[in-house]
C-alpha cells in the first residue's frame, strides 16, 4: 500500500511540473506584442515585471542621485527578438545599473536561463559598468541583438 | 596618421606613428585588404572560395593563401575539439570566423617589415597593435558595451599583441555551435580574446563563442590567451590572467 501512495505521489508531482511548464510556455505566448511606446507590463501573471514596476516608483525621490540613472527597478517592453519575445528588467543601485534580468526569454524558460547564470566556480565575475577612459581603438560585437537593446533602452529611459 | 577605409563590409582603420610613413604604405595595406575580400568572400560570386564551393575549381588549382587558409582552419577544427568548423550546413565552405584576423597579422607583419615600429591594424572590431601611440603609451583598446554601442566595459592596453571580440552577431553571419547548428547561442552576448597576435585572438573567439559559456574555461586552459566573457544577465566573466592587461 505504501508503494502505491509514494507511486501516485511521483506521478502527481511530475504531471504537475509538466503541467506547470506548459502553463509557462503559454503565458509566453499570449503576449502580444507590445507597442514599443507603450511600458505596460504584457502579462497579468508576470509578478516580475509587476514588483519591479512597484518598487521604482517607491524608490524614487528618496535615493540620492550618484550617476546618471535613478536607483529602482524597471522593465523594459516587450520585444521581437525573431526567435521568441524579449523583456528585460533592469535594476540601477547607486546610479548604476546593477542588474540585468529577463522577464522573458526566447526558446527558454526561466529555469534554464537561471540555470545558465550560475556563476563559473573559479573565474573572477563582475556587472559590467561603463568607462570613462579615452581610447584609440574599439572591440565589440559589431551588432548585438536589437530586441535585447530595444527592451534595455526603454527601461533605462524609464530611470532617467 | 589615422586612415580608414570601408573593405569587406567593416571599417578598417590603420594608424601609423612615423615620419618615414607615405601614403602608398597606407594604400598598400587597404589593396591587400581589397585582395583578400576578393580571394575569400562568400558574398562574392567571382571569389575563389566561391569558386570551389561551386565545384568550379580543384585542390590542384588552390591558391598558396587558399591552401594556407584551409591547413589553418583545419588546424583550428582539432585545436577547438571541432567547435571551429568552416564547413557549413550544406556543406560548403566559409572561413570568414579565421581570415579576418589572419588579414589583419599579415598586414602588420607587411608594417614591421617595412620598419614601422608604432602602429595598429584594426578591422571590425579585431586589432593588432604594435610599440606605442602618439603619446608614448600603449595603445587603448576599449571592450565595447553588447547592450549600449556607445558605452565601453574594460580597457585593454594592448602593445606586441591582438586582441578580437566575437558576438551574437558578426557582420551579419550567425555564429553556431556546429554540434547543434539549430541551437541559437543565446547565453552569451560578447567574448574578447587577447593572444600573442589578432590571428590567434580572432580563431579562438570565433571556436570559444561557439563553446557558450563553456568558453571561457576552454580559454583559461591556454596559457597563451585570456578572454573577457559578458552574458545576457549583463555579468562578465574572465579568465584568471585577464586584468594584468587591463587599465585601472
Amino acid at each position: 500500500m505504501k508503494k502505491y501512495i509514494i507511486s501516485l505521489v511521483v506521478v502527481f508531482l511530475f504531471a504537475s511540473y509538466v503541467f506547470y511548464l506548459r502553463h509557462g510556455d503559454d503565458d509566453i505566448k499570449v503576449v502580444p506584442p507590445a507597442n514599443f511606446q507603450t511600458t505596460t507590463s504584457a502579462t497579468s501573471s508576470n509578478s516580475a515585471a509587476t514588483s519591479g514596476t512597484e518598487s521604482a516608483s517607491g524608490n524614487q525621490g528618496t535615493t540620492a542621485q550618484t550617476g546618471q540613472y535613478k536607483d529602482g527597478a524597471y522593465t523594459g517592453p516587450v520585444t521581437d527578438a525573431f526567435y521568441g519575445n524579449m523583456q528585460v528588467k533592469v535594476t540601477i543601485s547607486g546610479g548604476k545599473i546593477t542588474d540585468i534580468a529577463f522577464v522573458q526569454f526566447p526558446n527558454d524558460r526561466h529555469e534554464s536561463v537561471q540555470i545558465n547564470n550560475e556563476a563559473l566556480p573559479y573565474l573572477k565575475q563582475e556587472v559590467i559598468a561603463a568607462q570613462n577612459a579615452s581610447v584609440q581603438i574599439i572591440s565589440g560585437a559589431t551588432q548585438s541583438s536589437t530586441a535585447f537593446k530595444e527592451s534595455l533602452t526603454s527601461a533605462l529611459a524609464m530611470a532617467k | 596618421m589615422i586612415s580608414q577605409r570601408e573593405i569587406m563590409g567593416m571599417p578598417i582603420t590603420v594608424e601609423i606613428i612615423g615620419d618615414t610613413l607615405t601614403q602608398k604604405d597606407i594604400e598598400n595595406i587597404f589593396a591587400y585588404f581589397d585582395h583578400v575580400d576578393k580571394v575569400f568572400s562568400t558574398y562574392k560570386q567571382g571569389s575563389e572560395i566561391s569558386k570551389i564551393n561551386r565545384t568550379e575549381i580543384t585542390p590542384e588549382q588552390y591558391s598558396e593563401e587558399m591552401k594556407e587558409v584551409l591547413e589553418l582552419s583545419e588546424e583550428t577544427k582539432q585545436q577547438t575539439n571541432g567547435f571551429f568548423n568552416i564547413q557549413k550546413l550544406d556543406g560548403t565552405l566559409d572561413p570568414s570566423g579565421l581570415v579576418k584576423g589572419w588579414a589583419i597579422y599579415k598586414a602588420a607583419l607587411e608594417l614591421k617589415n617595412k620598419g614601422f615600429q608604432n602602429f595598429y591594424v584594426e578591422a571590425g572590431g579585431d586589432v593588432q597593435a604594435e610599440g606605442l601611440n602618439k603619446d608614448g603609451q600603449r595603445w587603448l583598446v576599449g571592450i565595447r558595451n553588447p547592450f549600449m554601442a556607445d558605452e565601453i566595459v574594460k580597457v585593454i592596453e594592448c602593445s606586441g599583441n591582438g586582441i578580437a571580440t566575437s558576438g551574437t552577431y558578426e557582420r551579419g553571419q550567425h555564429i553556431y555551435n556546429p554540434f547543434n547548428p539549430l541551437q541559437k547561442i543565446t547565453d552569451i552576448v560578447s567574448l574578447t580574446v587577447i593572444g600573442p597576435n589578432v590571428y590567434e585572438a580572432d580563431r579562438f573567439a570565433t571556436a570559444c563563442f561557439a563553446m557558450g559559456k563553456a568558453g571561457i574555461n576552454f580559454l583559461e586552459k591556454q596559457p597563451n590567451l585570456e578572454g573577457y566573457m559578458i552574458d545576457t544577465s549583463g555579468v562578465a566573466t574572465m579568465t584568471s590572467g585577464f586584468l594584468k592587461h587591463t587599465k585601472l
